[in-house]
């Protein structure tokens, strides 16, 4: 068990700047997900964790010791890779103590190692298979038990779900996170997907470009986003972004979204945004804060009316995504199952200012 | 934990190392013979002497020569055309079949060029054997003249196409083959639902797909033909009359036989500007690959 | 559902009908064609010297009875042995020379890259395309310098250089495929180069380390240019030109021993492909149709 420390890492491939230096600190026993759109640079800090890539500049500590030039078998390290990686030729048992016997660790040694690897799991009965005997989520745990058996002060995860269905990846999210609990191994994690990284993280680390844009537990990264970017990257329908102005009126501070209806701010928020009455903002408002007008929830009380046009309906069972239009905005809210607008009808929503982000447009900070 | 310097780590010093006794094979035993042929070239018969390019003046004179660069075209080009054929014909029709029936068919017709040329070359020398062909014993019970195979001009070069042919014919068979099972099946069911009959099938979806293939193996086999040896050696030794040789053969005969040493050597350098424009346009084909390794 | 009689099921599947009987038909023809003369070469092999050199039956079957003599007389009275023994001696060496040293460059070329790698790796296809027939008066010559003239290991000399490019060209396939995370799981688990090489890349690359196998060994079993040119010795010669050249001699009704010899020379490698032709196919389409 070790902290893994990340000190302004810069990775360059040719002329390409894939990491532009990245400062990150993870201590023992935590499990922390990067997590970015694709080419955001988190693959690249996995694999120079790993030992995969050289680091063109910054350092990487793991348990206090600089490893930039130690080779991956010696780092104390595990992965998971995105494909899993096994060897074909070698049954479960072989690839789960390959790294052992080529360590020269006694016989015994690693067939208990493997046994209690495969307890965990529940594999043990495929221990004699060969990898194209089993299925993807089979794999999958073969590929953790392969990690597993190494005893690693560090788990390196990059996409290890990407390529199971969408039930399988549920179960496997739920394993991984039991396997966490029980070995309390460090592990760095990394998925472009946020469901796994909302879920699974006791940090996110939401990465774009090559740097951090934030890092927090999930709660902060959903509801108190630093930046424009990560307002928008967590959370599925994404955020809305409109623009709006802020005015003064009858002592109270107010949000005018742009051909959209006025929303008094908290009081709270009020004061952050003083120096800005007057100026331009951009106003981020998730779907699940516009509901619709009939709705029961006492939390309704707060929120603005305002008329809209439905444009698209998609009914999801449990809640109704309807798609309407503000302005040359399009908008996405989350409504209940009960009231079904329908396309082209003429609703009222309901818009709550009491989880508006107010965004600087020069800065795409959150204020 | 071991600490390497940075150096060591660097993969290029075990990757050399690894090349070494290919790059050996190649300088030594392949681009040295070259270059050394290069100079055979330049020399009288008794290799005593540098004659300039007599050599080649002199088989620019000579008949013989003329009629071996004849003779080894025609024999390049049809013997190709016709290997191309029945390869697609035979891949085809392999492909038609149930699946479970194909690696029957496929193995038998491989059998050919399976066995070594030279050994199955005297098989056809015995069936073309003058007075005991077996083959003209079955065209006169059918009432047909015998044929002289090997000692009239126009039967020898036909034959040592026949063989050649047989001996190609399963090489364009394997590569057609699988070239066919690697056309999606979706593909000829949406041409299906769109009405395309069979022939229209073949040429709008089956050839253009294979295309590309159909040309990396016709050009490899024009430079294995045009290169063979085995089959002319074994069943004319250039005759009648040198109106069988090919460039090989005749250099052999030059230049071992005849103990011409030089002049063989500018003979089996002639089929050089033809190989390296045929190598040319392959590597253009293949060049995506080297490529990626570069 | 009900029936509806559409007009063009019945067409559709008659269509296929025909096909396939054309296809069949096809294949009837091709197969006689490509196996007549193996089958009339063991014909031969099998009759009588007597029926043989008889011109009014039936040349295509066994009329006076089935007799093994000319293989008796081949194994036990000819210098066949010694031909076949020299083959056994020159293929294996040539193929354990041949693997060592492409699986170790295409190793390379795959995986390392160094200055210099892509143009070596286009310089062994290069190579691929050269043909026997361009170099065999130079390599006379080297031959000759190496003192290595007319005996069987001037062969080993010079057939590593059919063999070694093609099977390098297809082991630089077969190892570029295997994903890389392969070998990051590796490195991870703690291979070196050479258990890398070993453990993991030989194989997992196993089909195409068998179908180069077999490649080389088909050419160094069945190169008749080289032992022709640089071989003069009985005692030194492999089967192909052994049979060629030296069975011939002797009495006139040669031909049941010559087509005995030549089946019995045949035999190693078609046996090999009866077993693994499906490795060598794909190994050689492989390397062929992945450019």
């Amino acid at each position: 068990m070790a902290d893994v420390t990340l000190q302004n890492l810069v990775k360059t491939f040719d002329t390409v700047e894939a990491v532009r230096g990245i400062d990150l600190s993870i201590p023992n026993n935590e499990f922390v997900v990067l997590v970015g759109p694709s080419g955001c640079g988190k693959s690249t800090v996995l694999r120079m964790i790993a030992g995969l890539e050289d680091v063109t500049g910054g350092d990487i500590r793991i348990a206090d010791e600089r490893v930039n030039d130690v080779p991956p078998k010696d780092r104390n390290i595990a992965m998971v890779f995105q494909n899993y990686a096994l060897y074909p030729h070698m049954t479960v048992a072989q690839n789960m103590s390959f790294g052992l016997r080529l360590r020269k660790v006694a016989k015994s040694e690693i067939r208990d190692k493997v046994q209690r690897a495969a307890d965990i799991l529940g594999i043990a009965e495929l221990l004699d298979r060969r990898p194209r005997e089993l299925s993807g989520g089979q794999r999958q745990r073969v590929a953790m038990g392969r990690a597993i058996v190494r005893d690693p002060e560090v788990f390196l995860f990059d996409e290890p779900l990407s390529n199971l269905d969408a039930k399988l990846r549920g179960q496997m999210r739920i394993e991984i996170q039991r396997l966490h609990q029980q070995l309390r191994t460090t592990t760095i994690y990394v998925t472009h997907d946020q469901v796994e990284a909302m879920t699974l993280a006791d940090r996110v680390v939401v990465m774009n470009a090559g740097r951090i844009e934030q890092a927090g537990t999930p709660d902060e990264v959903y509801h108190r986003p630093r930046t424009r970017f990560v307002a928008g990257f967590m959370g599925s329908p994404a955020m809305n972004f409109l623009d709006c102005q802020i005015t003064e009126a009858n002592g109270s501070t107010v949000a005018r979204l742009a051909a959209g209806p006025a929303l008094p701010l908290p009081a709270e928020q009020a004061a952050r945004v003083r120096n800005h009455i007057g100026r331009k903002l951009v106003a981020g408002l998730r779907p699940e804060n516009i509901r619709e007008a009939a709705s029961h929830d006492g939390a309704n009380s707060s929120g603005v009316p305002h008329d809209v046009s439905i444009d698209i309906v998609e009914p999801l069972g449990r809640e109704t995504i309807v798609y309407f239009r503000l302005g040359d905005a399009t908008l996405c809210a989350r409504v209940g199952t009960e009231v079904h607008p329908r396309a082209g009808e003429q609703t009222s929503l309901v818009f709550h200012p009491d989880r508006l982000h107010l965004i600087d447009p020069e800065t795409d900070l959150v204020l | 934990m071991r600490v390497l310097p940075p150096l060591l780590r660097r993969k290029p010093a075990v990757a050399v190392l690894m090349c070494v006794p290919l790059f050996a094979l190649i300088l030594g035993l392949v681009a040295y013979p070259f270059f050394h042929a290069l100079f055979l070239a330049t020399l009288n018969k008794a290799e005593t002497a540098f004659v300039g390019l007599d050599n080649f003046t002199f088989l620019f004179g000579r008949q013989t020569f003329w009629m071996v660069v004849r003779q080894s075209l025609l024999f390049a080009l049809v013997a190709v055309v016709f290997k191309a054929l029945i390869g697609l014909a035979a891949a085809h029709a392999i492909n038609t079949i149930p699946t479970k029936g194909q690696r029957k068919w496929r193995g038998m017709m491989l059998i050919p060029w399976v066995i070594p040329p030279a050994l199955s070359t005297l098989g056809w020398w015995w069936l073309f054997e003058p007075t005991y062909s077996a083959i003209n014993w079955g065209l006169t019970k059918f009432a047909m003249p015998a044929v002289p195979w090997l000692s009239d001009t126009f039967w020898a070069r036909f034959s040592i196409i026949l063989v050649n042919v047989w001996v190609g014919a399963p090489f364009f068979l394997i590569m057609y083959l699988a070239a066919l099972k690697s056309i999606p099946g979706e593909l000829y069911e949406a041409a299906e639902m769109d009405g395309a009959g069979p022939w229209q099938k073949f040429f709008y979806i089956t050839l253009p797909m294979i295309r590309n293939i159909i040309a990396i193996t016709t050009l490899f086999s024009i430079i294995v033909t045009l290169a063979n040896f085995d089959i002319v050696r074994v069943l004319t030794q250039g005759g009648p009359l040198n109106t069988t040789h090919l460039f090989a053969t005749y250099a052999f005969r030059v230049g071992i036989e005849s103990g011409d040493i030089p002049l063989g050597a500018s003979v089996s350098l002639f089929m050089f500007p033809m190989l390296a424009i045929l190598a040319f346009i392959i590597l253009r084909n293949v060049r995506r690959r080297a490529a990626s390794l570069a | 559902m009900t029936a509806i009689p559409f007009k063009t099921a019945p067409s559709l599947r008659s269509n296929r009908r025909w096909a396939l009987i054309a296809a069949y038909a096809c294949l009837g023809i091709f197969v006689v064609f490509f196996l007549f003369p193996p089958y009339y070469m063991l014909v031969t092999s099998l009759k009588t010297n007597a029926e043989i050199a008889e011109l009014a039956s039936n040349p295509w079957i066994v009329t006076d009875g089935v007799t093994f003599g000319h293989y008796e007389h081949l194994l036990t009275e000819s210098s066949f042995p010694r031909f076949f023994l020299n083959t056994t001696i020159v293929t294996v060496i040539v193929v354990a020379i041949t693997m060592v040293i492409s699986v170790l460059a295409a190793y390379s070329l795959a995986r390392l890259r160094f200055w210099g790698s892509g143009v070596l790796a286009t310089g062994v296809f290069l190579t691929y395309l050269v043909p026997d027939t361009l170099l065999f008066i130079p390599l006379f010559k080297i031959v000759g310098w190496l003192g290595l003239l007319d005996t069987y290991w001037s062969l080993v000399l010079v057939y590593p250089t059919l063999t070694v490019p093609f099977c390098t060209w297809i082991m630089i396939g077969y190892f570029g495929s295997i994903p890389r995370e392969l070998d990051e799981a590796a490195l991870i688990d703690g291979a070196n180069h050479l258990q890398m090489l070993l453990k993991v890349f030989i194989p997992v690359a196993l089909p195409g380390l068998i179908a180069a196998t077999i490649f080389a060994f088909t050419v160094a079993w069945a190169n008749f240019l080289y032992p022709l040119a640089y071989i003069y010795s009985e005692s030194e010669m492999v089967l192909t030109v052994g049979t060629v050249t030296t069975l011939i001699k002797g009495d006139v009704f040669h031909w049941g021993g010559l087509m005995a010899g030549a089946l019995l020379a045949a035999a190693p490698p078609v046996i090999l492909y009866a077993f693994l032709m499906d490795y060598y196919i794909a190994g050689l389409t492989s390397g062929a149709t992945k450019g």
